[in-house]
C-alpha cells in the first residue's frame, strides 16, 4: 500500500531537521507557503552544512582555482585536468568522518564508493585511490578498532572494485579521539573531448535512475554530516549507508560503456542526499525544472515514503540525462550488466522540482530556492595568535629519539595497512605506497602520474596560516621528489565547529595559507570538500585541511625513488637547515610538549620552495638523479633512516652545522631533500645548485650495515632501525577486533 | 596462440591478464563473456583474478554455475590448456577440475604483497621455462587464498607432481605452503599469485613472464 508521510511541521521537527528557526522562515518565504513534511527533509539536506557549505563558500570563493591546463574547476562532480595528448585527468577528495566513527568498515568503504562515482560520473576510467586517514592517540580504547575496520573497509571496497590504492597517510592524535578523519580520493584518466557534466538539458527529456534499489539506509546522512557528535551519536548507526562494492564494480562498466555512445546529456551521481540532490544538481545548472514519479523508483524495501526515496543515501546509485530514443539501448547495456534501468521522469521548463507518488503530487520547489536561496553565512572569526618561536632543549640520548620516533606510531612504516590494500591492480602502479608520492602509468604509454595526500594538522593548528602553506607545499614537494611536475590539488577541509569564532579562524587562516602556496605554485584547486562540525562533546579535532596533489612525467622510466640503491652514493642535502622545532614531532611527540598553547612550526618560504624543487626535478627528469626523498616530519634524521631502510643500505654521514646537533637532525625546516647520486652527479649537482643560490651540503656515502651521523653521534644497525620501524604497527594491531 | 579469458561480473584483472598475454605471446586474446554459452576454439582458456558476482556466497562458487563455466568445464576437461589466476583458481576448484578449496586467510586480513615461490615441478606445460627449484618473486592481492584439501589428497599432489608453486614463507595457512596446483592430467594449473603482475621490470620484476613463455613455447 502506498503510503504519504504526512507528518505535522512543528518547531520540534524543523529542529530535528538541523534548520534554525531562521532558516525555516526563509524556506516558507521561498516556497510562498509552509512545506509538506517531505519538502521540509529535501530543504533540509539541500541547506545542510555538507551540501550547500552554508558557512564555508564565502571563503572558499577566494581560492584560486584556474591555470591554462585546468578543463573544469570546482563545482562540479569533481576537477578536470588537461595531461597533454587529448587525456585528462579526473579526480576528488571527500570525507566520510562521521559515519566512519560510528560504523567503520561501512563508512570508510561507502566514502570509498562514492569518491569512485564522483569521478567516473565525469567519464573517466578510476585508476588509482588513496586516502587520508586521521585516528585518536593510540592508547584509546576505540583506536585500534577503529583503525581495523576503517582498513579493512577501504580494502574491502576498492579491492573488490578493482581500482588500486596506491597511498594515504595514516595520523595519530588525541583530537580525533571521538571524531576520528577518513577522507578518500580518486584519480581517473578520461578522453579531453569526452568529459561528462551534470547540466539537464532538453524538455521533455528522459531522466533516468540506474543502479542499485533505493533502500532505506542513509537517510539523514547528510544531515548528520552537519552537526557535532554527542555520546548518543552511536544510536545513528540505521544513517550509516551499506556499500555493496560488486553493484559499484558493475555500474563503473555499464556507465563507461554508455559513455562510448552518444546517448547521454548529463549525469551525476547520487551521493550525499540522494535521489535529491542528484535531480536538484542537474536542474539547477541546466536552468529547467524535472518532474519525477517516485512510483517508478527502484526500491528495496517495502511501502517507502516519497521523504524516506527522497533522502535516502542507498549507494551505487546514478540518474543521467538521455537524448530521447535512446532508452532502449541503454537500457540493454544496464541489463547486460545486471543493473535496474527505469525512466523515472523527465525535463520540465517550469523550474521547479515536482515530485508525484500514486497520482498525486507530494512535492513542489523551485529548484533556484533550494539552491541558491540556501543560507550563506559570513561567520565572525578570531583569527589564531601567534605563536612564540620555541627553544627546544637536547634529548639525552640521540640513537634512542631516533628509534623512538622511527619506530613510533608517527612515522612507523605503514605497511601493515597498505598490505591490505590490493596497490597493483590494473597493472599500472610503478610506484607503490611507501615513498614520497604513488606513481600509476598512463595506461599504454610511457607517461605517468605523481599522486599523494598530505597535511600536518599540528603546525595547522599552531600557525593556520603557515599550516595551510605548508600542507600544499609539501604535496608539491612529495610529487617533484618522484620527479612529477605538479599539476594541481583537490582538498579535504577538515574542521570543527564553525559557529566557534577560534575554529572559524583556523579555517580562514588555512585557506589564505593554501591560496597563497597555490598562487606561488601555480597549483590551482580543482575541487575539494568541506566537512566542519567535527566536535564531540564540544572538543574540536586539529584543523586539518588534507590535500591530494596530482603531477605528472612524462617519462616514467627516470622516476626517482626514496631507497639507497648503490653503495658508494653520494648523499647530498638540498635546502638550508635552520632551528625550527616549534610544533615538530621531536618537540611535540619525542619530548611530549603538546601544549594548547604550541610553539610556531616552521616557516614556508614559498618561492624558495619553488625555486629548489623545480632545480632538483630537473636532474631526476634528465635521468642522473634516481634515489630522491623529500624532508617533513622527523626532520633530516628521518628522511636518512627512511632511505637506508628502504633501500636495506646503511649511510654513514656527518652534519655541519652551526645548530645544536639535535637541531640539525630533527628541524622540520621546509623546502628540504636529499639526493644520493653517483660522485660525479653529486659534483654536478653541488655546483649547479650554488649557481642557482640554492643551499647544498655534502653529508657522506651510502654503505654499511649502519645508520652513523658525525663518527657514532648517531650510530644504529640497520636491523634495530628496521625491525623498529617496520615493528610498530603489527605489534600494535595485534589482536585488534 | 589463440586464447580467451572469461569475463565474469566482478571479474577485475580480466585486463591484466589480457595485457600480459599480449605482451608475452604478440596475440590478443578473445575476451569471453560469462553468459555465452559457446566461444571460438582457442588453444588456451585463463580465469582472471576479481570478485567474481561479488564473492558472494564463497569465492568463486557462482561463477562455477555460469553458463560459460559449463563449456570450460567441458573444454578443460577435454585437455584444453586451462589457467586460473586468484579468483580463477578459486572458480577451478569451485567446478571441481581441481581438487581441494581456498579458505579464509589464516591472518583474517587481505594480503597484497610480493612473495617468493619456488618451482616445484618445472615439468608441466605452465612451468617448463622455469627451473625445478627456482625461487621467484610474485604477488599476492588475496582475502581467502588459504589452500585446503584432506591429507589423502595433498599425498597424491605431492606424489603426482602436482604441487606446482609452494610458498616459501607461510602467507595464508595453506596446508604444505601450497601456492598453485595442476590437475592429474597436467593441462590445468590454478594458483593464488598473480603472474601477469609480474612482466617487466617497472611493475617489480618480470618472473611471471616464464609462466607465459611455457604456455607459449609448447603451444606454439
Amino acid at each position: 500500500m502506498q503510503k504519504i508521510d504526512d507528518t505535522e511541521i512543528t518547531p520540534e521537527i524543523v529542529k530535528e531537521h538541523g534548520l534554525t528557526p531562521e532558516e525555516y522562515e526563509r524556506i516558507v518565504g521561498a516556497m510562498g507557503r509552509e512545506p509538506n513534511f517531505t519538502e521540509l527533509g529535501i530543504y533540509s539536506v539541500m541547506w545542510s552544512e555538507h551540501c550547500s557549505y552554508k558557512s564555508s563558500r564565502f571563503h572558499l570563493k577566494k581560492l584560486p582555482t584556474e591555470a591554462p591546463w585546468v578543463i573544469c574547476g570546482p563545482g562540479e562532480n569533481a576537477g578536470v585536468i588537461d595531461i597533454g595528448d587529448d587525456q585528462a585527468v579526473i579526480f576528488k577528495m571527500e570525507s566520510h568522518n562521521h559515519p566512519s566513527y560510528i560504523e567503520p568498515y561501512q563508512g570508510a568503504a561507502t566514502g570509498v564508493g562514492g569518491i569512485l562515482r564522483d569521478v567516473f560520473t565525469m567519464g573517466a576510467r578510476p585508476v588509482a585511490n588513496l586516502n587520508a586517514l586521521r585516528f585518536g592517540e593510540p592508547n584509546h580504547p576505540k583506536t585500534k578498532h577503529l583503525l581495523a575496520g576503517v582498513v579493512e573497509g577501504v580494502g574491502g571496497y576498492g579491492n573488490c572494485v578493482g581500482v588500486p590504492t596506491v597511498g594515504g597517510e595514516t595520523n595519530f592524535d588525541p583530537s580525533y579521539n571521538g571524531n576520528i578523519l577518513v577522507n578518500a580520493m580518486t584519480v581517473g584518466l578520461a578522453d579531453k573531448n569526452k568529459i561528462f557534466y551534470c547540466a539537464a538539458a532538453g524538455v521533455g527529456n528522459p531522466v533516468v535512475y540506474v543502479g542499485s534499489k533505493t533502500g532505506r539506509d542513509g537517510i539523514h546522512g547528510a544531515t548528520m554530516a552537519s552537526a557535532e557528535f554527542t555520546e548518543d551519536s552511536e544510536e545513528k548507526r540505521p544513517t550509516v549507508q551499506v556499500g555493496d562494492p560488486f553493484t559499484e564494480k558493475l555500474l563503473i562498466e555499464a556507465c563507461l560503456e554508455l559513455m562510448d555512445t552518444d546517448a547521454i546529456i548529463a549525469i551525476q551521481d547520487m551521493g550525499a542526499a540522494g535521489l535529491t540532490s542528484s535531480s536538484v544538481e542537474m536542474a539547477s545548472k541546466g536552468g529547467v525544472g524535472f518532474e519525477l514519479n517516485l512510483d517508478k523508483v527502484p526500491q528495496r524495501e517495502e511501502n517507502m515514503t516519497p521523504y524516506e526515496m527522497c533522502l535516502s543515501e542507498s549507494q551505487e546509485r546514478m540518474l543521467m540525462v538521455l537524448k530521447p530514443g535512446r532508452e532502449d539501448m541503454a537500457k540493454a547495456i544496464f541489463e547486460k550488466w545486471e543493473l535496474d534501468f527505469a525512466v523515472i521522469g523527465e525535463i520540465t521548463d517550469t523550474g521547479k522540482l515536482t515530485l508525484t507518488f500514486g497520482g498525486e503530487i507530494v512535492g513542489d520547489m523551485p529548484i533556484d530556492s533550494l539552491v541558491d536561496d540556501a543560507p550563506e553565512y559570513e561567520r565572525p572569526y578570531v583569527p589564531t595568535p601567534k605563536r612564540e618561536v620555541a627553544d627546544v632543549p637536547a634529548a639525552d640520548d640521540l640513537n634512542k629519539a631516533v628509534i623512538d620516533l622511527v619506530g613510533g606510531p608517527h612515522l612507523c612504516s605503514r605497511r601493515w595497512i597498505w598490505e591490505q590494500y590490493d596497490h597493483m591492480v590494473m597493472g599500472d602502479t610503478i610506484q607503490r605506497p611507501g615513498g614520497d608520492a604513488a606513481v600509476v602509468r598512463v595506461h599504454g604509454t610511457d607517461k605517468a602520474l605523481a599522486i599523494c595526500t598530505d597535511v600536518t594538522p599540528r603546525y595547522c593548528f599552531a600557525d593556520p596560516v603557515g599550516g595551510g602553506r605548508q600542507a600544499v607545499a609539501e604535496t608539491w614537494r612529495n610529487i617533484t621528489a618522484v620527479g612529477g611536475t605538479p599539476l594541481a590539488i583537490t582538498n579535504c577541509l577538515n574542521f570543527g565547529n564553525p559557529e566557534r569564532t577560534d575554529i572559524m579562524g583556523q579555517f580562514v587562516g588555512c585557506l589564505e595559507g593554501m591560496a597563497e602556496a597555490c598562487i606561488a605554485l601555480d597549483y590551482p584547486i580543482v575541487s575539494g570538500n568541506v566537512s566542519l562540525y567535527n566536535e564531540t562533546n564540544g572538543s574540536g579535532i586539529l584543523p586539518t585541511p588534507a590535500i591530494g596533489g596530482v603531477g605528472v612525467m612524462a617519462d616514467s622510466s627516470k622516476m626517482a625513488t626514496i631507497g639507497f640503491k648503490r653503495v658508494g652514493d653520494v648523499v647530498l642535502l638540498l635546502g638550508e637547515t635552520k632551528n625550527e622545532l616549534g610544533s615538530s614531532l621531536y618537540q611535540r611527540e619525542l619530548l611530549g610538549d603538546n601544549s594548547e598553547a604550541p610553539s610556531a612550526p616552521p616557516h614556508v618560504d614559498l618561492a624558495l620552495e619553488r625555486r629548489t624543487g623545480d632545480f632538483v626535478r630537473t636532474f631526476i627528469e634528465n635521468g642522473q638523479v634516481d634515489t630522491c626523498h623529500d624532508l617533513s616530519d622527523g626532520g633530516l634524521i628521518a628522511a636518512l633512516a627512511d632511505m637506508a631502510i628502504s633501500g636495506s643500505l646503511g649511510v654513514n654521514v656527518s652534519v655541519e652545522s652551526d645548530l645544536p646537533l639535535h637541531a640539525a637532525l630533527f628541524s622540520e625546516t621546509q623546502a628540504r631533500y636529499l639526493i644520493a647520486a653517483s660522485a660525479e652527479t653529486a659534483e654536478e649537482i653541488g655546483k649547479a645548485a650554488s649557481d642557482a643560490g640554492i643551499p647544498v651540503a655534502i653529508l657522506g656515502k651510502t654503505g654499511g650495515k649502519r645508520l652513523r651521523v658525525n663518527e657514532g653521534a648517531v650510530d644504529i644497525t640497520m636491523n634495530k632501525l628496521t625491525k623498529a620501524h617496520e615493528g610498530w604497527m603489527p605489534n600494535f594491531m595485534a589482536n585488534a577486533s | 596462440m589463440k586464447s580467451a579469458v572469461i569475463v565474469f561480473p566482478g571479474s577485475n584483472c580480466d585486463r591484466d591478464m589480457a595485457v600480459a598475454l599480449e605482451k608475452v605471446t604478440g596475440l590478443k586474446p578473445t575476451m569471453v563473456w560469462h553468459q555465452d554459452h559457446d566461444f571460438d576454439a582457442v588453444d588456451f582458456i585463463a580465469l582472471p583474478g576479481g570478485f567474481s558476482y561479488g564473492d558472494y556466497l564463497r569465492c568463486g562458487a557462482m561463477s562455477a554455475r555460469s553458463n560459460v563455466m559449463k563449456e570450460v568445464v567441458k573444454r578443460a576437461s577435454g585437455g584444453v590448456p586451462t589457467l586460473g589466476i586468484c579468483n580463477g583458481f578459486q572458480v577451478l576448484t569451485e567446478t571441481g577440475l581441481l581438487p581441494g578449496a581456498l579458505m579464509r586467510n589464516a591472518g583474517l586480513h587481505f594480503v597484497c604483497k610480493d612473495v617468493k615461490l619456488s618451482v616445484e615441478n618445472a615439468d608441466t606445460l605452465f612451468t617448463a621455462d622455469y627451473m625445478e627449484g627456482e625461487e621467484i618473486l610474485v604477488p599476492v592481492a588475496h582475502h581467502d587464498g588459504n589452500y585446503f584439501a584432506d591429507d589423502d589428497t595433498l599425498d597424491e599432489l605431492e606424489d603426482e607432481g602436482q604441487v606446482a608453486f609452494r610458498y616459501l614463507t607461510d602467507i595464508n595457512g595453506s596446508q604444505r605452503g601450497i601456492a598453485g596446483i595442476t590437475n592429474a592430467k597436467g593441462n590445468i594449473l590454478g594458483m593464488m599469485p598473480h603472474p601477469e603482475r609480474m612482466i617487466e621490470p617497472a611493475l617489480g620484476g618480470s618472473h611471471g613472464r616464464k609462466l607465459f613463455t611455457s604456455i607459449m613455447n609448447r603451444l606454439g
